[in-house]
């Protein structure tokens, strides 16, 4: 329906008007920005209730990196003497594991943004954002405290005397979190908008979280698939943002590690498209997927 | 034209009916990619009949809402399930979109939450009041401003430091409530959340939404107990099939609400009561059980809406399955929350009562006249019991709601508003020098 506006109409001062559609790349950064005090309250309750319901509280931050670690030590390193370009393999296993554990959290919770929320989202507007965006945030707290689980052993690694030399890159590292913030984002929302119409996605996603830490080389080093395939092959491999993300992230601590202007270059954009993806569906999804769900 | 706050232009919504999307991405996908070429979906249903509101799968919950709301308004929004009652109100607070028209709004909306929305159990009261004002678009500053009003007003000072899932659910009710009202914005939407909490908390919510409305605050009251409705909103709008059918003072539109909704109120069949008795029952051997609970007025005619200067009349048929002696049957008239305003058993009248000791198997019509001139304006619930003494007693409680409209008494329509009982009773009044000043009835 065309909705003529005529002078006196627009004499007089509406602080909001509702239309049915609005375009297709509709952010509300401002409402994000007036909602600010929500996203850091929704950050301090998750913190606050996480600790309340478990009886190791922050301690399963630790464990749960280092369990897994020394599960892929003994089954790749161990058994399937799988290389780890000449860094020893707790070390290496450990650094993969924590990065892509921040990625994979992120992930994982920001995807089931609109299933999770449906009851609050039903009842009050609030730029719906604010949560995938304080997930990010929160798991940033859990992140920190694995990462100093990480540089406990890698102090301990070169006290001990491995051949592991830290390079400039490290100041790098808020790039790299911030590059894995951007990813998990916009992949979570882009599947969050999609779960609402296609709910089998959510458990399609724990199975895809899983194939996707096989193939982003915290596993197998990049180097090693690079002897495997074609260069053709390669580039669509280094396609996945997080194979680079992984490889900076060794080549900034252990000195080890694919990194080429042109394979992050490749990260960004794939992180830059994907965002864009997830924040206009995720947009075009907010408006009325209350009356879908 | 400068007070308006809100601006509802030919408003219409579509949901589609039943399924949703094709369900897979491949046919959505397909759809999609036809549509973006100009052809025809290769998944469209084709269907010519046509059924009023539904347009193949689609159907509209709202349509040509035109409305226009001043500040400080108190506007009742009133119509049966499904009329599109809550749909208006999603639309008005930005829970989803029209599909044509626009909203105008000056100023932030927000709605009472539903008891507990966007609380979190681990978290304290005070937590909760953060989170949740913040939730309703407040700044944490706001809110610190407000914060000991709501804490008084709820009634949980000394539990503010204590987690929420402590709280009584009353508490729980009121802190919602409390956050809602106390929050500075502009238009206040209210969606039947005063169902919940005691009748002493809802008298308190009314009173502070009226308080709310008078400092300027714009309030949208959707509800389905007419008393409420017409205690606090002066304006009130009907809903019809997603049409809006009636605009005008309250009495005048729930007294048009009520008149259509005749037929469907003032009695209860065997499927309904059998589904809702309770008390001391033999399923095995039964001996009492309930047929029909109606409602009439003293031709015979089943209502639900009675005025106060004619008779209600309780029907009960029931049926005695074997021999039963000394039946008590009792009406009890309650409030929303079974708190009893009257009662009254067949025993009571020394004309009965011999009848009932003695009763043989078969089916029996009771009838309990409830006299003119005593209810004022409310709405009032019906529960009847059939006590067998020593055997069974079958209760249905709240089985029907009627509605009295208060007739006033000599032409004075004065106070008859939201009280249970407004019998007409004797008075006399007297100069205290006259010469009968001991003799009051003389």
């Amino acid at each position: 329906m065309p909705v003529t506006v005529d002078k006196p109409e627009q004499l007089e001062s509406w602080d909001l008007v509702l239309h049915p559609r609005t375009r297709w790349f509709d952010l509300h950064l401002g409402d994000l920005l007036r909602y600010r005090d929500l996203i850091w309250l929704f950050v301090k309750r998750d913190f606050i209730t996480f600790y309340k319901q478990t009886i190791l509280g922050p301690l399963w931050y630790i464990l749960q990196p280092l369990l897994t670690t020394v599960v892929f030590t003994v089954i790749f390193g161990k058994f399937g003497k799988i290389p780890t370009d000449g860094i020893p393999r707790f070390i290496f296993y450990l650094s993969g594991t924590v990065t892509w554990s921040y990625f994979a959290n992120c992930l994982s919770q920001t995807s089931n943004t609109f299933i999770k929320n449906a009851g609050v989202f039903g009842k009050v507007y609030f730029p719906r954002l604010s949560v995938p965006i304080s997930v990010v945030i929160i798991n940033l707290a859990k992140f920190s405290i694995q990462f100093i689980v990480f540089l406990t052993f890698y102090t301990y690694s070169i006290v001990k005397g491995a051949s592991i030399r830290p390079g400039l890159f490290i100041l790098l590292l808020p790039v790299l979190v911030f590059q894995m913030a951007l990813l998990s984002f916009g992949t979570g929302i882009l599947v969050s908008s999609l779960t609402t119409k296609y709910r089998d996605l959510n458990f399609v996603m724990t199975f895809a979280v899983q194939l996707w830490m096989y193939g982003s080389s915290v596993i197998i080093p990049a180097s090693v698939v690079a002897e495997k395939v074609s260069t053709r092959w390669l580039y669509v491999y280094m396609l996945n943002p997080m194979v680079s993300i992984v490889e900076m992230f060794r080549y900034a601590f252990f000195g080890e590690g694919l990194v080429k202007p042109v394979f992050i270059a490749m990260g960004w954009c794939v992180t830059l498209l994907v965002l864009f993806a997830g924040v206009t569906l995720f947009g075009r999804i907010e408006k009325n997927f209350m009356d879908t769900i | 034209m400068a007070d308006e706050v809100v601006r509802i232009e030919n408003l219409a919504k579509q949901y589609r009916y039943g399924v949703i999307s094709h369900g897979t991405l491949y046919k959505d996908l397909q759809s999609w990619w036809a549509r973006f070429r100009g052809r025809e979906d290769p998944n469209l249903r084709i269907t010519d009949e046509a059924v009023p509101g539904l347009e193949g799968e689609r159907f509209w919950a709202l349509q040509d809402i035109n409305l226009e709301i001043k500040r400080g308004e108190r506007v009742g929004i009133i119509g049966r399930n499904g009329a599109g009652k809550s749909t208006l109100l999603k639309i008005l607070s930005r829970v989803t979109t029209p599909t044509k028209g626009l909203v105008k709004l000056k100023g932030r909306v927000t709605s009472l939450l539903e008891v507990g929305t966007g609380f979190h159990p681990e978290q304290t009261g005070r937590e909760n009041i953060f989170l949740n004002g913040a939730i309703l678009g407040m700044s944490r500053e706001e809110t610190r401003r407000k914060l000991d009003e709501i804490v008084v007003f709820a009634g949980v000072e000394r539990f503010l430091d204590t987690p929420v899932k402590r709280y009584s659910s009353g508490m729980y009710v009121r802190l919602a409530f409390a956050v809602a009202a106390y929050l500075d914005s502009e238009i206040l939407v209210v969606d039947e959340v005063l169902a919940v909490g005691d009748a002493e908390f809802q008298r308190k919510c009314l009173g502070k939404m009226k308080d709310v409305a008078g400092q300027g605050r714009t309030i949208l009251f959707v509800s389905h107990n007419m008393s409420a409705i017409r205690n606090l909103c002066p304006r009130v709008v009907l809903l019809s099939n997603g049409r809006l059918v009636m605009d005008g003072d309250s009495s005048h539109t729930v007294a048009h609400y009520l008149s259509q909704n005749l037929v469907e109120g003032g009695v209860a069949d065997s499927v309904e009561l059998e589904a809702r008795m309770e008390g001391q029952i033999n399923r095995r051997n039964p001996s009492i059980r309930f047929r029909e609970i109606a409602l009439l007025d003293e031709f015979g005619t089943q209502k639900s809406l009675f005025n106060s200067d004619e008779d209600i009349i309780v029907s009960i048929t029931f049926e005695c399955l074997r021999r039963v002696q000394n039946l008590h049957i009792l009406v009890d008239i309650v409030d929303e929350d079974n708190a009893s305003i009257l009662s009254s058993y067949n025993v009571d009248d020394p004309n009965v009562t011999t009848n009932f000791y003695e009763l043989n198997p078969g089916g029996y019509k009771a009838f309990c006249t409830l006299p003119k001139n005593t209810f004022g304006e409310r709405n009032f619930f019906l529960t009847v019991c059939l006590i067998s003494l020593k055997t069974e007693h079958v209760t249905v409680k709240k089985i029907l709601e009627f509605e009295v409209k208060f007739q006033g008494y000599n032409d004075n329509y004065c106070i008859g508003n939201d009280v249970f009982v407004r019998p007409q009773l004797k008075w006399k009044m007297q100069p205290i020098d006259s010469v009968h000043v001991n003799n009051y009835w003389e």
